[in-house]
């Protein structure tokens, strides 16, 4: 997983409520044998028309949005079924941080899995950010993970809570299986004791 | 201080807790088939990471494979066939063993793995696949995962993992000749319910558990995540070790010796507490039927289907309620007099050898209804072959049922083999949920004399009624 540092980067708005994981990424794309290539299908349903032609009203189809990383959007983001993919498809289009009131709660803990920092902010807060998008489409918002402040150029500074753990990891870039083999002596040396106690097991 | 068997097993494999989180287990054995393990390796290989033990996986082809010879060479789903393809550049990429199509070990990973003595008393095994606990029938500690946990173990060797509390599920007294592990399996879900279990490792103890062949103990476990637990458990005996000696990877020689030692520490101590105990009388278990779209909702055969207001909670009732919508069926009807349109017989729950002889022998000279159409699906090529050997697929085809070659086929209804909606179907596999067997499906769990049984009248029988002539 890659490290998350403090960037700028293009902030797009969502003004959504309760968008949930079947809207993130639709059924019919979840036989794919690739964890990868979900970004394509992204939102599909209000990113797309009937003919497979973008959706010129769907906010994330505005170019000013074209290279956002981060993902400003309504309250209970992510509310629906526990399908991993609904962060596949967020990480593979492109964002690697969400703002809202408020996330579903095993969307959120899929987050930190992928590398995604899900932000949450007071609603006062999120109506000013949203503003601040709204009067200036293609703004640039400053995320600082370390600091845990979101700044922007219109003047506003926030700061946000997030579990320790957590932020150490995203630091990191670790997953939970980076998070295990932080332990690899551990294994090794239950591994080369486990051997000599059942040898049996590794005679094959 | 005095364990449970869960408790020793736990132990052995402990590697590491760090403060406030969970602790690290050490998994022996993985079990992978083709539709959940695809993006674990794809996982692997973006993150740059390899597998830490390629010999502790076994693989197979089973969720997607069709179950008539002509489709196997030519899969007609693309998806399945691209999963089934997958499967296969995986195993070859990494140097897995995998029991591909044209293996005489194929069949259903459940089936085969024991089969191959691939997984022993003590061991903790994983696959993404939630009858993992069929394992347990040896004694080892073995439950499902899903994707992201088949990528950690892929590349750890290790899963996060919370210790569960112990159940004690103790069934004494003696089984009638009726009565099978299924039916042991059902009555003990009907009794503590889909929940029951939730947070639980069970272990099966008692008289009638010891009388259980390893086949029966396997259907046993298989069900246990039905109950909600993590996993089932049967202590190891004489019969699990007669079961594992001479197949291809249990131990040999003084390696047998040295294995079969620890095997014998592994039950629980006499003096073990346990966190729940439950008590059935086998003598009281007569042959099950599910009435509705929950293992929960299971009744003797000689009973009637159930009104909403036999049940004493509402969350109850009303799933009473909309199971019998579903199932299109009467409260107050005889479950003897519901007809049936298709039987199956198959799945990790049962379709190894015993259950093909028992079935069998009620299928011997009987003929099924032509408006029945009734399958017998072998769990892997083995059983198969031992089947025809013995001559068992000649009864069935006689009988009028068709024979298949191996996979899960109407278990989930992946691989083509599905119920038309409205259908109704006498089925041994483990889950009668809405949908299953296809859309619009109605299954009823039974064992497999009772679906052979079924096959031949068209309807559910109650197996104590019949009279060998
Ligand atoms: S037979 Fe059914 S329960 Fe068993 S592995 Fe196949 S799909 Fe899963």
């Amino acid at each position: 997983m890659e490290k998350y540092t403090k960037h700028t980067s293009v902030a797009a708005l969502m003004n959504r409520s309760n968008v949930d994981t079947d809207q993130i990424i639709a059924k019919q794309f979840l036989k794919k044998v690739e964890r990868t290539g979900f970004g394509a299908h992204l939102f599909h349903d209000w990113r797309f028309l009937e003919d497979g032609s973008p959706n010129p009203d769907f906010e994330l189809n505005k170019p000013e949005f074209k290279d956002a990383k981060i993902l400003v959007a309504g309250d209970n983001f992510g509310c629906g079924s526990s399908r991993e993919h609904a962060p596949w498809a967020i990480d593979d289009y492109g964002f690697n941080t969400i703002i809202s009131t408020s996330f579903a709660d095993i969307f959120y803990n899929n987050c930190f899995k992928n590398g995604i920092l899900p932000i949450e902010v007071d609603s006062d807060t999120l109506k000013a950010l949203m503003s601040e998008i709204n009067d200036n489409e293609g703004v640039s918002f400053t995320v600082d993970l370390e600091n845990q402040q979101v700044s922007t150029p219109g003047g506003i500074e926030v700061k946000f809570e997030l579990d320790g753990f957590r932020k150490h990891n995203l630091l990191n870039g670790l997953d939970d299986i980076g998070l295990t083999l932080e332990h690899i002596d551990k294994i090794d040396s239950y591994e080369a004791k486990h051997k000599a106690n059942f040898p049996w097991l590794w005679a094959s | 201080m005095a364990q449970t068997m869960y408790e020793k097993i736990w132990d052995a494999h402990f590697v590491h807790q760090e403060e406030g989180q969970a602790a690290l287990l050490y998994i022996d054995r993985h079990l992978m088939h083709e539709v959940t393990s695809p993006q674990a390796f794809e996982g692997l290989k973006m993150a740059g990471r390899g597998i830490r033990n390629t010999h502790s996986i076994l693989a197979t082809l089973d969720h997607c494979v069709p179950t008539k010879m002509a489709d196997r060479i030519n899969l007609p789903d693309p998806i399945g066939a691209k999963q089934v393809q997958t499967m296969m550049n995986n195993c070859e990429e990494h140097g897995l063993t995998l029991y591909d199509m044209e293996s005489r070990n194929n069949g259903v990973i459940h089936v085969v793995v024991p089969e191959h003595g691939f997984v022993h008393p003590g061991m903790t095994t994983v696959c993404g696949d939630s009858h993992t606990a069929t394992h347990g029938a040896f004694g080892a500690l073995a439950f499902g995962i899903g994707t992201s946990e088949v990528e950690h173990v892929m590349a750890t060797q290790c899963l996060p993992q919370a210790k569960s509390k112990t159940m004690l599920v103790k069934v004494d007294g003696k089984l009638s000749k009726f009565s099978t592990a299924k039916d042991i399996a059902l009555a003990i879900i009907g009794k503590i319910g889909t929940a029951g279990g939730t947070g639980y490792v069970i272990e099966y103890a008692g008289e009638a558990i010891e009388a259980l062949s390893m086949e029966g103990r396997m259907t046993l476990c298989n069900m246990a995540i039905e109950s909600g637990a993590r996993a089932g458990l049967v202590a190891p005996d004489q019969k699990t070790y007669d079961f594992l000696e001479g197949k291809e990877f249990a131990p040999e020689g003084e390696a047998w010796n040295q294995a079969l030692n620890y095997w014998k520490t592994l039950p629980s101590d006499a003096d073990a507490e346990f966190d729940k105990v439950i008590e059935l009388n086998a003598a009281d278990i007569a042959p099950q039927v599910t009435w509705g779209t929950s293992p929960e909702q299971v009744i003797p055969v000689n009973h009637a289907v159930p009104a909403p207001s036999d049940f004493d909670t509402e969350g109850k009732q009303i799933a009473c309620e909309s199971a019998l919508e579903y199932m299109g069926l009467e409260s107050g009807t005889q479950m003897t007099d519901i007809e049936i349109d298709f039987v199956f017989l198959g799945s990790c729950t049962n379709s190894r050898i015993e259950d093909f002889r028992a079935a069998a022998e009620v299928a011997r000279g009987t003929l099924v209804p032509d408006n029945v159409t009734a399958i017998a699906v072998p769990g892997s090529y083995l059983v198969k072959a031992q089947a025809e050997k013995e001559g068992l697929d000649k009864i069935f085809t006689e009988a009028g049922w068709e024979w298949r070659e191996p996979g899960c086929s109407m278990c989930l209804a992946m691989n083509g083999d599905q119920l038309k909606p409205g259908e109704r179907c006498a089925s041994t596999s483990n889950r009668n949920f809405e949908g299953r067997q296809g859309k619009g499906g109605r299954t009823h769990l039974v064992s497999p004399a009772m679906a052979a049984a079924a096959a031949a009248a068209g309807k559910f029988v109650d197996l104590r009624t019949l009279e060998k002539t």
